[in-house]
């Protein structure tokens, strides 16, 4: 016998009294679990420690959602454990999106996104926005229901890097061939970046309806925007 | 093929536990020996995880043997087209459309429909009866009722396609209407389209 208390898994813990690095990694799993509470209580003990709100955002909140994601992509999460890891990350979010707004760094890029007409399944998308914000994105989300006229206004609107296409139907996914001709009828195709995502699409549909990348998941989004970002910009600048 | 040798060929059928009852009454009733069918019931809550689907018929179908005939009974059913090199794979043949809301109503009343109102929750008969299990816990809104929002934010109505006239099922989808907070109808589609679809499919 010992006389160590035993702590059960249902013990909460006391996030202030662990180290940087723990707390870190428990957050990972607080936002596993979807807890929102606990992911807002450690975003301010880390932000309180001196970290800035970049690094917050990058070591506990983005690299927790991508570990959510790559269990999602493998079966082991289902649709509601990502939505509630989700909401524990908008707990933190909202928390470091005013002082990443002070700290007047310019965004990675800006995206504009949407679900495409006919269709009006958003969680996928929403993910996909968050994820980009987290990514460092400026997101124009003209939520769902889409019309190709109400993306170009978008795009005259906003002036992205990317333009976002969301479906979940089938009977909707086509739609995204139309706004991407139509794009390419106005001589505006080579103007931005065109993602498509959504759970009935693959990288086959992807290239045939000419966008620049299919994304799997909330988070292969961020990390193509990123990717072809940088290479547009490169491209641009030799 | 002779229509004699037709209405004898052995035929495996693969279908989602959903169609069981009605699947049954159809098969039982199409022209020749109804012992001619071996049919396979998946869990109909693969519903909730349709990328699975593709590897559970493929599995369900096994090493069927030669001069038997596979028939799928799903539609694409959410596996985003994988669901169609695994039907060619195994030589078969599948129930048309992108899911059972289409084949049971029929491609151009369900076209309608979703055209009408794209924010359109559907049930069926068997999604009515096991609404609780398939829809509030399946995702997950019995442990976390804040998801109905999140889910169902741009619904705004239950559409009840219903196979069985059978009242208590209607009010079964009014129930879960209400459960979801949406406004309920009900169109009574039977059995035709889908008895067309399977009589089309094991033909």
């Amino acid at each position: 016998m010992t006389d160590e208390p035993v702590v059960g898994d249902d013990e909460p813990i006391d996030l202030a009294a662990l180290g940087d690095a723990e707390l870190t990694s428990q957050m990972h799993d607080d936002l596993y679990d979807g807890l929102a509470d606990e992911i807002a209580e450690g975003t301010q003990i880390l932000l309180d420690r001196g970290f800035s709100a970049q690094q917050v955002l990058d070591d506990a909140l983005v690299e927790g959602m991508r570990i959510v994601g790559i269990d999602f992509r493998d079966g082991i999460l289902f649709v509601p454990e990502v939505l509630l890891s989700a909401n524990a990350m908008k707990a933190g979010m909202k928390l470091l999106r005013p002082l990443l707004a002070e700290t007047g760094a310019k965004p990675v890029g800006k995206m504009v996104i949407g679900t495409v007409k006919g269709d009006i399944h958003d969680i996928g998308k929403n993910l996909v926005a968050m994820m980009m914000e987290g990514a460092g994105f400026e997101v124009v989300d003209l939520g769902v229901n889409t019309t190709v006229d109400e993306y170009l206004a978008a795009l005259d609107e906003h002036q992205p890097d990317i333009l976002g296409l969301s479906a979940l139907l089938t009977t909707t996914m086509p739609y995204m061939k139309i706004v991407i001709d139509t794009l390419r009828e106005k001589g505006r195709r080579d103007d931005y970046i065109v993602l498509v995502g959504g759970a009935p699409l693959n990288e086959e549909f992807g290239a045939a309806v000419g966008a620049d990348a299919y994304c799997r998941d909330a988070s292969i989004a961020a990390e193509t925007a990123k990717t072809l970002v940088a290479q547009r910009r490169a491209s641009v600048t030799t | 093929m002779k229509v004699s040798e037709i209405a004898s060929a052995r035929t495996l059928v693969v279908a989602c536990g959903a169609l069981a009852r009605e699947l049954r009454n159809i098969l039982a009733q199409l022209p020749g020996d109804a012992d001619r069918f071996d049919v396979v019931f998946l869990p109909a809550n693969l519903h909730n995880r349709p990328q699975d689907i593709p590897a559970a018929v493929e599995h369900a179908v096994g090493d069927v043997g030669a001069g038997v005939r596979v028939f799928i009974a799903y539609a694409d059913c959410g596996t985003g087209g994988l669901l169609d090199p695994v039907v060619a794979r195994l030589h078969a043949t599948r129930l048309p459309g992108a899911h059972c809301y289409e084949f049971f109503a029929g491609s151009s009343v369900f076209a309608t429909l979703a055209e009408t109102e794209p924010g359109t929750f559907y049930l069926t008969d068997f999604l009515a009866r096991h609404f609780d299990a398939l829809v509030v816990q399946g995702l997950g809104i019995d442990r976390h009722p804040e998801l109905r929002d999140q889910y169902f934010a741009h619904y705004t109505r239950v559409v009840l396609l219903s196979q069985s006239d059978d009242p208590a099922v209607v009010e079964l989808g009014r129930v879960a209407a209400d459960r979801l907070e949406l406004a309920f109808e009900h169109v009574h589609v039977g059995l035709i389209p889908f008895a067309s679809a399977i009589e089309a499919g094991v033909a």
